[in-house]
This record gives C-alpha cells, sequence and structure tokens, in this order.
C-alpha cells in the first residue's frame, strides 16, 4: 500500500512522517476532538446495525474503516461550505451537525432524505451513484454566479468513479474552474467488484487528463485527510478551481448489512488492513504524543455508549408516517392528480399516525 | 395592445428575453446556445445581451446540462435548459426522473426543481434519425415532472414564460416543424394559464384533441370535415402533464365522440391515458370509443416515409368517420 504518491502524515502505528507539502497544524485538543468524533461514528454503525439485524431498520450502509476519511474530509469544511455525501457519509453527516436519529430515517424507512439539507449545508443522501456530483458541480456554478466564498465537497466510491455523471462533473468543473473538491473515497470495493475492474490507473491520476490536480491521500489517517482536503477547499474558495481527492481507504464492514463480503474476500486481507486502523492509529498518537490519559478514553467510550442507547430509544420511537405524507412535497405547485390521490386515499378511510 | 407578428422561434426567444429580464436568478444552459443562438437559433443574441454567466455555452454532456441545472436550483437559480434534440435528452434521462422529479419530496420541500428542460420535439422535418421523436409519455409518466408544449407564437412566447417562473420542473416540448410559421403575439398579456387547455376551434359533432404540431393538421382536418358537414372541436392540450381533463370532459359530453392525435407511438402515450380518463369521466356521453390517431409502434422511420408515420388530415378525418358511423 505504501506508495511515494500516496500523502500520509501517520503512519499505521501512529508515528508522525513529514511530508513534503502537507504538514499537520492540529492542536491536541482537535485531534482528541477528532478522535471523539470518529469513535461516535463507529459506535452509530455498530448500533444502526444491530437495529438493521433485530428488525428495527430496512436496511445499513457501514462506514467502519472509513471513519478517518470522513471525519479528516468533515472536519476540514468551513462552517459555509456545502457537501454532497452518497449514501455511506454518516461520519461526514455528523461533522455537519446533522442529528444522528435523522440519519437513521432512510434507513428506518420513513423518509426518502431525513434532514434539512439546507440547514446544516449538508445534502440528503443520494442513492443512484453519481447523480449528486453534477449536482454538486451545479451548486458551485451558483456559489461563482453569487460571488460568495464558498466550496462544495462533493463524495463518490471507487465504484461511482466509473459513472457518467462523475466524468462528466470533472469536464463541467475544470472547464468553468468551479469552487468544487471532489473527495473519493476508494474503498476497495463495489459491492463485490475490485477498484481495479473500475480503473487501470490509480483513480486521483485521472484528475491530471481532465486537467486539474488529482492528490492520493491515505484515507485511514486523519491527519492526512483533514490537511489535504483543508488545502483542496482553501484553493477552490479562492479560485483555484477543483481537485480530486482519492482517499485511499478500505471498507471493513459489508457494502450493506444485506451484503456477505466472504463470498469475494479473503480474512487475510481483512486482516492486514485491520492494521491499519484509523482509530486505533489516532488512538496511538494521542498516548505516544499527547499524553492523553486512560480515563479520557474511557470518557469517551462511555459518552459513545450512551449516544448509541439514545440512539436505539429515538429509532425505535420512529414511528410509521402517516400515509398522506406521500403527497406533499410530490409537486412545490397545486397538481390535479395530488388533489385526487389524497381524496382518494381519504374516501378509502386511510390516515393518521400508527405504529 | 401591442400585438406583433413572428414567428415560433422568435416568439420563444422574445419569451426568453422577457424572462431573464424580469428575475436575474434565470440563466440559461445548453450546447451551442450562447454566440451560436442555439441550432435553431431560439437563444439567439441572449448571451451578447446578458453575458455568459446567464447564457451559458456547455461542454457536450446532456447528464450534465441537467444534473448541474439541479445543483443551480438547490442555490436558487432558474435554469432553462436546451436539449438540442428530443433523441438526446436520454442521457439526461437517469438526472430528469431521480434528480429533478424526486428532490423537492425528497428534500420535505426545502428545495424546489424550478427549471425547464426545452426539448425541440415531433417530426416533419426531413432530419436524420433521433432528430424527429416524441418522448413526452416517458416524463407525463413521472411523478414530480409537468410537460406542457406550444402549438403556437403566442403560446410560445407566454408559455415559456409562464414555466420559466414555475416552481416545479417542466418539460417544454417545442414543435420544431412549426418554428418557422408565424403568427400574432399579444406582448401584453397572458391568453390562458400554462396547463389549460385551449378550444382552437369549436365544433359539436367530435372532440379532437392534440398538442404540438397536431394542431395544425387537426385544425385543417376541421376544414376539411365542415366541408362535408361534420363540426369538429378541436383541442389544444397545452398542458401535457397535468392535463386539462375539466376542458376535455366539457367537449366530449356536449360531442359525445372522441379522437386523439398524437406523432408518438399509440402504446402507453399520452393519448392512452385521455381515452381512458374521458372513457371514466363521460361513459354516457359516448356515442363511440375514443380512438387514437399516432404514430404506430416503430423506431421512428427515415424522413423519406415520415409523413406516413406522422398524423396526416386523412387520417384523421378517416377516425373522425369512424366516430360518426360507429351509431349507424
Amino acid at each position: 500500500m505504501i506508495d511515494e504518491e500516496l500523502v500520509q502524515l501517520l503512519t499505521p502505528e501512529g508515528e508522525r512522517v513529514a511530508h513534503p507539502h502537507y504538514a499537520s497544524g492540529l492542536s491536541d485538543e482537535q485531534i482528541l476532538s477528532m478522535y471523539r468524533d470518529m469513535v461516535i461514528v463507529r459506535r452509530l454503525c455498530n448500533e444502526a446495525t444491530s437495529l438493521q439485524r433485530q428488525g428495527q431498520l430496512a436496511l445499513w450502509a457501514p462506514l467502519q474503516g472509513q471513519e478517518g476519511a470522513q471525519i479528516g474530509a468533515g472536519r476540514a469544511m468551513a462552517p459555509m461550505d456545502f457537501s454532497f455525501p452518497t449514501y455511506r457519509e454518516h461520519g461526514v453527516a455528523w461533522c455537519r451537525g446533522v442529528p444522528p436519529e435523522n440519519l437513521l430515517r432512510l434507513f428506518r424507512a420513513v423518509s426518502n432524505g431525513g434532514w434539512d439539507p439546507q440547514k446544516y449545508r449538508h445534502h440528503v443522501p443520494t442513492i443512484v451513484l453519481g447523480n449528486q456530483v453534477l449536482n454538486a458541480v451545479g451548486y458551485a456554478m451558483g456559489i461563482q454566479r453569487d460571488g460568495a466564498e464558498e466550496a462544495v465537497l462533493a463524495f463518490f466510491g471507487d465504484g461511482a468513479s466509473s459513472q457518467g455523471d462523475v466524468l462528466e462533473s470533472f469536464v463541467w468543473a475544470s472547464s468553468f474552474n468551479t469552487p468544487v473538491v471532489f473527495f473519493c473515497q476508494n474503498n476497495q470495493f463495489g459491492i463485490s467488484t475490485p477498484s481495479s475492474i473500475q480503473s487501470k490507473v490509480p483513480l486521483f491520476r485521472r484528475a491530471r487528463g481532465f486537467g486539474f490536480p488529482g492528490v492520493r491521500v491515505d484515507g485511514n489517517d486523519l491527519l492526512a485527510c483533514y490537511e489535504v482536503t483543508r488545502t483542496a477547499l482553501d484553493l477552490a474558495r479562492s479560485g483555484g478551481g477543483p481537485t480530486l481527492i482519492e482517499a485511499y481507504t478500505y471498507r471493513m464492514g459489508a457494502h450493506t448489512t444485506s451484503d456477505d463480503p466472504t463470498r469475494y474476500r479473503v480474512d487475510a486481507e481483512v486482516e492486514v488492513w485491520k492494521l491499519r486502523d484509523p482509530v486505533e492509529r489516532i488512538k496511538a498518537l494521542l498516548v505516544r504524543e499527547c499524553r492523553t490519559k486512560p480515563a479520557v478514553f474511557a470518557a469517551v467510550d462511555a459518552e459513545a455508549e450512551a449516544f448509541s442507547l439514545k440512539l436505539r430509544d429515538d429509532v425505535l420511537a420512529m414511528g410509521r408516517p402517516d400515509p398522506r405524507s406521500m403527497f406533499d412535497h410530490a409537486y412545490a405547485q397545486a397538481h390535479p392528480l395530488i388533489d385526487e390521490g389524497r381524496r382518494e386515499m381519504a374516501e378509502l378511510g386511510i390516515g393518521g399516525v400508527a405504529h | 395592445m401591442a400585438v406583433v407578428t413572428m414567428t415560433m422561434a422568435k416568439a420563444l426567444n422574445e419569451g426568453l428575453r422577457r424572462a431573464m429580464e424580469k428575475d436575474p436568478k434565470v440563466v440559461l444552459m445548453g450546447e451551442d446556445i450562447g454566440k451560436l443562438g442555439g441550432v435553431f437559433r431560439i437563444t439567439d443574441g441572449l448571451q451578447k445581451d446578458f453575458g455568459q454567466d446567464r447564457v451559458i455555452d456547455t461542454p457536450l454532456g446532456e447528464s450534465a446540462i441537467v444534473g448541474t441545472a439541479v445543483g443551480l436550483a438547490m442555490r436558487g437559480y432558474r435554469t432553462v435548459c436546451e436539449i438540442q434534440f428530443d433523441g438526446f435528452v436520454f442521457p439526461a434521462f437517469d438526472q430528469i426522473v431521480s434528480q429533478v422529479a424526486k428532490l423537492h419530496k425528497r428534500s420535505d420541500g426545502v428545495y424546489t426543481m424550478g427549471l425547464v428542460i426545452r426539448l425541440p420535439f415531433q417530426g416533419g422535418i426531413g432530419a436524420i434519425e433521433h432528430h424527429s421523436e416524441s418522448p413526452e409519455a416517458y416524463f407525463a409518466h413521472t411523478p414530480g415532472l409537468r410537460v406542457v408544449s406550444c402549438s403556437t407564437p403566442n403560446d410560445a412566447y407566454w408559455m415559456i414564460q409562464q414555466a420559466t417562473h414555475h416552481d416545479d420542473p417542466i418539460i417544454f416540448c417545442e414543435p420544431k416543424s412549426r418554428y418557422w410559421e408565424k403568427g400574432e403575439v399579444d406582448l401584453d398579456s397572458p391568453p390562458h394559464d400554462l396547463f389549460d387547455a385551449v378550444v382552437r376551434h369549436p365544433g359539436t359533432d367530435v372532440t379532437v384533441v392534440g398538442y404540438g404540431s397536431s394542431v395544425k393538421t387537426m385544425l385543417r382536418a376541421a376544414e376539411a370535415a365542415a366541408a362535408e358537414g361534420t363540426s369538429l372541436e378541436v383541442i389544444d392540450l397545452c398542458g401535457v402533464a397535468p392535463i386539462d381533463f375539466d376542458t376535455l370532459e366539457r367537449s366530449l359530453n356536449k360531442t359525445g365522440r372522441l379522437v386523439v392525435v398524437q406523432e408518438a407511438p399509440r402504446t402507453a402515450s399520452v393519448g392512452s391515458e385521455i381515452v381512458a380518463e374521458l372513457t371514466e369521466r363521460c361513459f354516457y356521453s359516448l356515442r363511440a370509443p375514443g380512438l387514437r390517431v399516432t404514430g404506430y409502434h416503430v423506431p421512428y422511420p427515415p424522413a423519406r416515409i415520415e409523413e406516413d408515420y406522422r398524423p396526416t388530415v386523412d387520417r384523421v378525418l378517416d377516425a373522425v368517420d369512424r366516430v360518426m358511423g360507429f351509431e349507424s
């Protein structure tokens, strides 16, 4: 995995390494705070998986292994920046302030969105792979027209990197020099398909052909992901145009709770990546360099535990929506077929909230 | 009252100009729409007057034209996208049905997708393949979208403005074979609401319904039928989705006979929906089954034989004869 072109500021053992272009300026407090973020979103994922196994969620898409990439990228955003997630960016949503229970509404099958994207400046999930990347570029074109100092962070994976929408996004962003940063988490798999099927060249190198910089960062290195993303967003905000970041990481869990990764990968590979765990890496740094006390880690673990219990309660309290709500916001202006649907449902006596 | 005679192409151009003057958030995007003014010159001169930030010559990619318009809509812009020809809309189909149609819902009403996708549609200009299609049923079938079609310069001038200022996404179907036909445009007041069906020729024997290029065909058929003593009521749908069924119902309750005319193939089409809905609404008024005069269930043919595919005055009159003869 170690590659000269891979930006890394922290080894898997948690030792700092120098890089010619990037250096971590994070304080001990910031690092501890982001460690806490990673522990909590990992706990969130474990809880969500349990809830799915207990029949309380329809599906869950776990992020285990990608906490460093997501918290690094999410924390690098400025408040007015805007992010466009896939359905796996739970860590980024956490950084943007999306209430965790809202994050689970989609997976509890009570909503197709889940939160107010404008309030958190974090779009609702896009499930059709790659669509959101074009939407992100369009949003960035709006920023340009408004003359605003904001940037857009567009997420996608190695699988979606083959989609026409993503490649068209590269063309548009390059031609119009839009303030967008493409953040590709290469977690090695599109469900079962290895990333080598998606691309014969390292993904970050594609950027060169489109006329903007591409950077490969160790996606399990929180410090590197933070610095690389912050630098790219600064460049975008100041008119420097797009950057493609390939966060090289590994999906430790299944694609979703419906997937069985034992059919397409071997345990030995998973074991190798366990040694590169993004959370343990930061913990090692905190112990060695920041002298963080065991009591502090214990407090974070206790907080995560309490968090998951509350999350569970909040999810279980989410009842079946009123069926009549399906007609809300289907259109912005009055529509006769919506009126007709509402009438038909009323005649059938359907309505009200049931659990 | 200012009434000016102009072509439909010019009327669309003037309508877009007026929409852009009224709302600075209106932007136009498409291939070759700036310097060239579009392959049909609908946007002629607009980039010169409104600048490259508002009249955007895009790289070549329909999915991106629509996909970026979604992001612009999230930012409060109203984009009028030009798809160069009907048959080139399909690369954008995913963005249209997955994002444009659904994002208002998915965001719980936070975002409105007030954007227009202009499609020069239907045939009749002797073009090569993919330049003469009628894809409106795909969009009419999709919840979240609206579809309209203009048939006169006056309607074109007003409907493009109404569509641009509307808060829902609208597929705006322009009958390209009528672009260069002239008509009077009333610059002072719109003739009707965007989705209102319009009675173009009052009559008493048969209700004949269509949109876009078919309207002129139906009016010619009405003239020919009148010479033989049959009175056709010609209705221009304008709103293809939703359809103004109240206007159609009033007419059919009067005539009892229905003929629908469209260039699109028949199966699962706008015409199918009209016949089905009106059969439910007007069952006891019907004197004959509703008939559809349409394109055949084949890929759009080479242009040398397209007039044998498109509904003609003769085919409309044949259907009129069949519904008139049903009782006897």
